[in-house]
């Protein structure tokens, strides 16, 4: 750390720019996850570049256009593409094909499942399927904007305008609507089942319990929210969309309801993405000047992982043991933290 | 809209009733040797027969925003396929929106108002309605989405003039006028129409709002005063004696405003606020070119019902006059109104 030259903004913070190898991947990325050993980034069109612990690149070829979805269950990457196909990659860089539109509509978006089963929407529709079992559909009023599996039970949630529809795909007119007026994107199930959040086209998220249905309105984020993250037991959701990481309480059966949420690492740029890491109250978050942080939950406390100047941050991930950290800004440029 | 303008990728929305040669448009722009790649949004239950590398079918799902204004509207659909489109930069180099016959311009363009992400990469470039020359004026009368996407052009392709005779053509051209005095307009058969006159228009580019204009067609050789279009009263049918018909519309108007006093910024922005908060329904565009007091940079601003976007565009040059220039276009516009309100922005 002898050669660290504070930023302006921040007099005192500690640096580890020195200790990050860095990668150039040639290629725009959208997010990164750990298959193995290997993090994956995943890149705008057609690969998929795996880099190892020492920085080496391997790409993978997984879709021949762009590739517009992404899901990832710690063994699997599904993906999504504009080339109307859902395809999976392993820790080997096998690519299988798991389903083709038939009409080579557009995969806008793909979930996975710990058991196995996958989903994938075109269009309105919404797919699943399960091990051996006969593909299930359901159409929904307009176009799917995010999937997420239930962690419990075989339940998706889609999200569409004006709301979300759960659905156990098994159990025929299963479906049960939660309305909110509005455009809803991603979706995710809080780690222990009790909470339902989406991120909408304006800038906000909206929750529901599950319990009962009540709604959680997250708003007053200066723009969309790309990125959330579960933290550590599932006790807080981290987002992008505002000049410091926005993390939400969920610790208590209310979850935000009333509660303000901790504004976290504020800079002069807007949060792009972030990851927390897989087993301690830390997250890495990504900015649109190119800044990297890593940020303590309990105290704010700050690292600074890559100084600001290039295009924003586009993807930031942890292996499964949180021993590596890699990220990556929209032009490909990045690099590998080992903790 | 700055430097920033020429990078983005340029959106052109073609639209058109239904049968008025729409994927002719589209075909005779893609097939035309420019060197360019365009993608192409279109309907998904639309016609078929394009030639293109790069299509998207789409939904023309129209969204309500969340912020209380119900005529604020956008294209979901067009949100998620910006989205998808712009992780294959690089690979085209504009961006066509064909909508269905029956669509209204508004949410389309709206988009690109509205949503941050597609604002950051794209940029609309102008409103290309085509229009039947044989049939437009029936639907002029029974399809108000007809009336919308004439109001709402830049530029109107009055296809298939082959069709119809001399004074036929002169008739709708008048309908079209009295809706729309400000789009520039082209006859065409089988849509035969130069790629510059429907690409890379620059529109909703605040610095290319130079002319507004009206936009008669040279070829009517014709004196009169223009800013006078509207004010014919109820009495519908006026013949000029050289073949230049002028028809006032019910339903849709232009209404343009002129000083060449200053206006003052205090007053005039607020007003305008406020008019196209209350009055925003009814009024599908807007454009200025304004002097206000003690200011040498011309203002302009442009607007889609309820959006406005504006700035200082540039010193006023020397001997050009300074003048404030205004132009709404929609339906039932309180004429009476917005002159008393506007007046009342004049500095005396």
């Amino acid at each position: 750390m002898k050669e660290f030259t504070p930023p302006p903004d921040s007099a005192s913070i500690v640096s580890v720019t020195d200790r990050v190898k860095p990668v150039t991947l040639g290629m725009a990325v959208t997010s990164v996850h750990f298959l193995g050993d290997r993090a994956a980034f995943v890149g705008g069109e057609e690969n998929v570049a795996f880099v190892d612990a020492k920085g080496e690149i391997t790409k993978v070829a997984v879709h021949s256009g762009g590739i517009l979805s992404t899901a990832f269950d710690g063994k699997r990457l599904a993906m999504g593409g504009d080339d109307g196909k859902v395809v999976a990659l392993d820790a080997k860089g096998e690519v299988t094909l798991l389903a083709t539109d038939p009409k080579r509509r557009w995969i806008d978006a793909v979930a996975l499942h710990a058991d196995g089963a996958f989903a994938w929407s075109a269009g309105k529709t919404a797919t699943v399927k399960s091990g051996k079992a006969e593909e299930k559909s359901l159409e929904v009023p307009s176009t799917v904007g995010g999937l997420a599996f239930a962690p419990k039970g075989l339940r998706l949630a889609i999200a569409h305008y004006n709301g979300v529809t759960l659905w156990f795909p098994n159990m025929e007119g299963s479906a049960e609507f939660l309305p909110w007026a509005g455009s809803h994107h991603a979706v995710t199930f809080s780690p222990d089942n009790k909470f339902l959040v989406t991120a909408m086209h304006e800038p906000a998220l909206h929750g529901w319990r599950l319990a009962d249905n009540r709604h959680m309105r997250m708003t007053g984020y200066p723009g969309r929210v790309r990125s959330m993250s579960w933290s550590a037991g599932g006790k807080g959701l981290a987002t992008s969309g505002a000049d410091t990481v926005i993390v939400w309480p969920f610790g208590s059966k209310d979850g935000p309801m009333g509660k303000e949420p901790a504004m976290l690492a504020p800079l002069q740029a807007r949060v792009s993405v972030v990851a927390c890491h897989p087993k301690n109250d830390i997250l890495a978050a990504g900015y649109s000047d190119g800044t990297v942080l890593m940020v303590r939950l309990e105290d704010g406390a700050e690292i600074l992982v890559r100084r600001n100047g290039t295009p924003p941050v586009a993807a930031i991930g942890w292996n499964a043991k949180g021993t590596l950290l890699v990220f990556a800004d929209e032009n490909g440029d990045g690099g590998l933290l080992e903790l | 809209m700055s430097e920033a303008t020429s990078q983005k990728i340029p959106v052109t929305v073609l639209t058109g009733y239904l049968g008025a040669g729409k994927t002719t448009l589209l075909n005779r722009i893609l097939s035309e040797n420019h060197g360019k790649k365009y993608a192409v949004i279109v309907n998904e239950f639309g016609e078929i027969g394009i030639d293109n590398d790069l299509i998207i079918g789409a939904d023309e799902e129209v969204f309500e925003m969340n912020n209380g204004c119900i005529c604020c509207t956008v294209r979901g659909d067009l949100v998620r396929i910006m989205d998808g489109l712009m992780k294959r930069k690089g690979k085209f180099d504009a961006i066509i929106v064909e909508t269905t016959g029956l669509a209204d311009p508004a949410p389309v363009a709206q988009t690109f108002f509205v949503d941050e992400d597609v604002q950051k990469n794209a940029r609309l470039d102008a409103v290309v309605t085509v229009a039947d020359a044989k049939w437009l004026s029936d639907r002029l009368k029974d399809a108000p989405e007809a009336k919308n996407q004439i109001a709402f052009a830049d530029v109107i392709v009055l296809n298939k003039t082959d069709l119809v005779s001399k004074g036929e053509l002169a008739e709708v051209e008048a309908r079209i006028r009295a809706i729309n005095p400000y789009a520039k307009l082209h006859r065409t058969e089988r849509c035969s129409v130069a790629l510059a006159d429907v690409l890379d228009r620059g529109a909703f580019d605040l610095d290319r709002i130079l002319d507004i204009e009206p936009d008669f067609l040279e070829a009517d050789d014709h004196d009169h005063d223009h800013d006078h279009h509207h004010h014919h009263g109820h009495d519908h049918h006026h013949d000029h004696g050289h073949g230049l018909k002028h028809y006032h519309d019910e339903d849709m108007q232009s209404l343009s405003l002129k000083t060449d006093k200053p206006l003052d910024p205090n007053m005039f922005m607020p007003w305008l606020q406020n008019l196209v908060q209350v009055e925003g329904g009814k009024i599908l565009r807007s454009k200025g070119i304004l002097a206000f007091h003690d200011d040498d940079d011309r203002y302009v601003f442009q607007g889609v019902h309820m959006m406005l976007e504006g700035n200082h565009q540039r010193k006023w040059k020397e001997g050009e006059p300074r003048e404030s220039r205004l132009v709404f276009i929609g339906r039932e516009l309180p004429e009476e109104a917005i002159r008393k309100g506007f007046e009342s922005c004049i500095v005396s």
